[in-house]
C-alpha cells in the first residue's frame, strides 16, 4: 500500500534551520563581525560588490557572511537587493585620470610621468604559507603618502602621438545603456557589453581572456596601464544645474593596448581593450579588457573565429547568477519529463529488440 | 538596516510591474510571439521560476487566489517555496484546488481539470525559443520567426521519423499558435499540448533568465506540429492511476522497492485527491483506517 509523500513545507523549514546552524558554526568561537569581513576579507567584499553591481562594503560583507563565504551566492543575495532599489538618476562618468592612485603599473614604458607604483599587491610575494598568520601577531601600520597631483594615463601619452585610437565620441544626448533595466538585444553596443563584462563572472572572463592568449582570437595585447585607487562619483542635479559629489569609490582600471594593422578605413594604430571594476580586482579588470578588445570585431572588420570574439556566446554566458541558477535548477524535480522520456526509450527499446531479435535468430539458425 | 525588509506588494516595485504588464499586453496582442522584457533579479535563482514569478507578481491583486504547482503537484518543494513567497510578500489567499484558483503558476504541467474563463495559467519557462537547439543564435532565430521560416523545425521532426519511425520529442513539443508563430509550450509533456488549444483561460509564459514573455489568449488555436502521415499523438498509459483509478490522465511512475515494483499515480495531485474524495479508488489505494481518519479530522 502506498501513501504519497507530503511535507515539503516542513522539510524546507528544517533545512533552513540546519543551514543557519552550520552558518554559525562552533558556538564556543566568537561570531565574525561584518566589520571584520570588510577589513580582513576585503577582496572577497570587492568581488561581491563588482559582480553584484552595488558599491556598498557593509552590505557585501553581510552577503558574504550570510552565504557562508560562497561568493556566487553572496553576489546573488546582493543583486536581489540591488534590483529593488529605486533609480534616482545616472552619475556623471567617473574621471579615472583624477584618481587618487594607490597602485599604478604600466608594462609598455619603463618609466613614465607619475612613476610606477606597486601598491598593496600579491605580485612578487612568494606563495609560502605564513605561519605568523596562524596567530594574531602585531602588524606594522603603514602610512600612505598622499599623492600630490593627478597621474596622467598611459593611453593619453600614446594618444599625444596619435598612435592609439581615441576614447571615442558618443552622439549628443546618448544615455549609457543599462541591461538591468532594458531587455538585452544582439548585436549589443559596446557600452552594454562593457556593463555585462563588468558584472560578469571573474572566472569565466579569466578563462576567455586566457583563451585569446593561447591563440583563440589572438589580440597581441600589452598592459598599457593598470591603476587602482579612489575616484569621486558625481551626480548632476537638474535643480542646481551643476554636479555634486556623492562620495568616493575605489575602482580598478585596466587599459590593454593591442596591435592593429589598419584597414581600408583606419590607419595602422594601437587599439584598446578596456576594463573597469569596483574595488581592487586586477585579474578581473585585465580579463575584462582582453575580452572587450576581442569582442570589437565589427569595428575592425575582424573575422569571428574564436569563442571570446563571439558576443552572443560571451555575453549570454558571463553572468554567474544566471548560470548557477540554470545549472542548479537541474536538481529540481523533472519527473514528469523524465517519465515521458522513459516511456519513449522503453518503446524504442522494444522496437529495437523486435528488429534485432529477428536477425539474431536468423544468425543462430545459420551457424 | 530595518528598511531592507520593506518590499512593495508582491515584491516588485510598481514601475517594474507596469513594464512587465506592457510586455504581457503586447504578448497577448501577438499570440506566440516572444516579447523581450527587462527581467529583474528575483530573490530566487534563475531557472527556478523567476519568469513565472515576475509575471504572477505583475498580475496579482489582493483578491486573487493563487495555486502553485510543480510537476503537477502542489507539495513539491519549489512549488511550496514559490507559494510561501507570495503569501509572504503579497499576503494573498492560496489554494491547492484548481477550480478555486484565479491564477495558477505552473512548472511542467497543465492541470487535468479544464480551465475556465477568468483563470490565468502562468508557465515557468526555461528556454522560450523553440528553435534554440536548432540555431543557438538569437539574432538568427528572431529572423527566422520574422520570416516565418520554420522549415528547420519540420526537418528536425522529419529526421526523427526517418531515424526512429516516429517523432522522438516527448516534452516541450513545438506548437504553432494561430497559424503564425511556432512556440515552445515550456517543458510540459506533449500529453498536455491539446489542453492549450482553444483554452478558456489566459495562458502567460515567463522566461526570466532569457528575458522573454509570451502569451496564448483565451480561445486561441494551438496546434502541435506534425505530418499528415505521422499525426501528433499524446502519451498513453497502460493502467489507470493506482490511487484514484483515473484514466486518460498523466501518470508518474513511482518505484516501490528494489525488485522492480512500480506503480503509476496521477501527476496532478489535486485532481487525484479530488477524485478520491468523490469515492474513486485505484488498485493500490491505502484505505484510511478509522484511527488515522479521526486523527485527520
Amino acid at each position: 500500500m502506498y501513501v504519497a509523500v507530503k511535507g515539503g513545507e516542513a522539510a524546507i523549514a528544517n533545512a533552513h534551520r540546519l543551514l543557519a546552524d552550520r552558518r554559525r558554526g562552533e558556538r564556543s568561537l566568537p561570531s565574525i563581525t561584518i566589520e571584520q569581513v570588510v577589513e580582513q576579507l576585503g577582496l572577497a567584499v570587492d568581488r561581491v560588490m563588482a559582480e553584484a553591481s552595488l558599491y556598498d562594503r557593509a552590505l557585501a560583507a553581510l552577503a558574504v557572511r550570510q552565504a557562508r563565504g560562497d561568493m556566487i551566492e553572496a553576489i546573488f543575495i546582493l543583486r536581489a537587493y540591488r534590483t529593488t532599489l529605486p533609480r534616482f538618476g545616472y552619475a556623471e562618468p567617473i574621471d579615472t585620470a583624477n584618481m587618487k592612485i594607490e597602485r599604478r603599473v604600466s608594462a609598455t614604458y619603463k618609466d613614465l610621468p607619475g612613476g610606477q607604483l606597486l601598491g598593496p599587491t600579491f605580485d612578487y610575494t612568494h606563495r609560502l604559507l605564513d605561519p605568523s598568520l596562524l596567530g594574531d601577531e602585531p602588524v606594522e601600520e603603514v602610512a600612505l603618502k598622499e599623492p600630490s597631483e593627478p597621474v596622467m594615463r598611459v593611453s593619453d601619452i600614446l594618444d599625444g602621438e596619435g598612435l592609439i585610437e581615441g576614447d571615442g565620441e558618443m552622439p549628443e544626448g546618448h544615455v549609457a545603456g543599462d541591461l538591468t533595466r532594458e531587455p538585452m538585444e544582439f548585436p549589443m553596443a559596446r557600452d552594454l557589453r562593457l556593463q555585462a563584462l563588468a558584472r560578469g563572472d571573474e572566472g569565466f572572463l579569466l578563462a576567455l581572456a586566457y583563451s585569446t592568449q593561447r591563440g583563440y582570437g589572438r589580440t597581441h595585447p600589452f598592459v598599457g596601464e593598470i591603476r587602482i585607487g579612489e575616484v569621486e562619483v558625481e551626480l548632476e542635479l537638474p535643480e542646481l544645474g551643476f554636479a555634486v559629489s556623492l562620495g568616493v569609490i575605489r575602482v580598478t582600471e585596466c587599459q590593454m593596448v593591442s596591435q592593429f594593422k589598419g584597414s581600408a578605413k583606419q590607419p595602422p594604430q594601437f587599439t584598446r581593450g578596456y576594463g573597469l571594476v569596483f574595488g581592487q580586482s586586477e585579474r578581473k579588470a585585465m580579463s575584462m579588457s582582453l575580452v572587450d578588445r576581442a569582442l570589437r570585431t565589427d569595428e575592425f572588420s575582424e573575422d569571428i573565429v574564436a569563442p571570446a570574439q563571439d558576443q552572443e556566446f560571451v555575453i549570454s554566458h558571463a553572468d554567474n547568477v544566471q548560470a548557477t541558477g540554470f545549472v542548479e535548477h537541474l536538481k529540481l524535480p523533472h519527473y514528469v519529463d523524465f517519465q515521458a522520456e522513459l516511456d519513449l526509450v522503453r518503446r524504442m527499446r522494444r522496437e529495437y529488440e523486435t528488429a534485432h531479435g529477428g536477425e539474431d535468430g536468423m544468425k543462430e539458425a545459420a551457424e | 538596516m530595518n528598511d531592507l525588509a520593506a518590499y512593495n506588494f508582491a515584491y516588485l516595485d510598481e514601475q517594474t510591474k507596469r513594464m512587465i504588464r506592457r510586455a504581457i499586453l503586447k504578448a497577448i496582442a501577438i499570440p506566440g510571439y516572444q516579447v523581450p522584457f527587462a527581467s529583474r533579479e528575483m530573490p530566487m535563482p534563475y531557472g527556478w521560476g523567476t519568469g513565472g514569478v515576475q509575471v504572477t507578481a505583475s498580475i496579482l491583486g489582493p483578491d486573487d487566489v493563487l495555486k502553485v504547482i510543480d510537476q503537477g503537484a502542489d507539495d513539491t518543494t519549489n512549488a511550496v517555496s514559490i507559494r510561501a513567497f507570495f503569501q509572504k510578500v503579497a499576503n494573498v489567499a492560496v489554494t491547492t484546488k484548481t477550480k478555486e484558483a484565479t491564477i495558477i503558476q505552473t512548472r511542467h504541467r497543465i492541470p487535468e481539470e479544464p480551465l475556465r474563463e477568468g483563470q490565468t495559467l502562468v508557465y515557468q519557462v526555461p528556454i522560450p525559443e523553440p528553435l534554440r537547439f536548432l540555431e543557438p543564435r538569437e539574432t538568427e532565430t528572431r529572423k527566422m520567426h520574422a520570416l516565418e521560416e520554420y522549415g528547420l523545425m519540420h526537418v528536425k521532426l522529419y529526421e526523427d521519423i526517418a531515424r526512429n519511425g516516429h517523432i522522438a520529442t516527448t516534452y516541450a513539443y513545438p506548437v504553432k499558435v494561430e497559424d503564425r508563430y511556432v512556440m515552445d509550450p515550456s517543458p510540459t509533456p506533449k500529453f498536455d499540448n491539446p489542453k492549450m488549444h482553444m483554452s478558456e483561460a489566459l495562458q502567460l509564459f515567463g522566461a526570466g533568465r532569457e528575458k522573454r514573455i509570451y502569451a496564448v489568449p483565451p480561445y486561441t488555436q494551438v496546434v502541435s506540429l506534425d505530418f499528415e502521415d505521422h499525426p501528433f499523438e499524446v502519451q498513453k498509459f497502460d493502467k489507470p492511476c493506482a490511487l484514484c483509478g483515473a484514466e486518460n490522465v498523466y501518470l508518474d511512475e513511482v518505484v516501490l522497492d528494489d525488485k522492480g515494483g512500480r506503480m503509476f499515480v496521477c501527476s496532478d495531485t489535486d485532481h487525484c485527491e479530488d477524485r478520491r474524495a468523490h469515492g474513486h479508488a485505484g488498485a493500490l489505494l491505502a484505505r484510511p483506517t478509522q484511527e488515522s481518519q479521526e486523527a485527520a479530522e
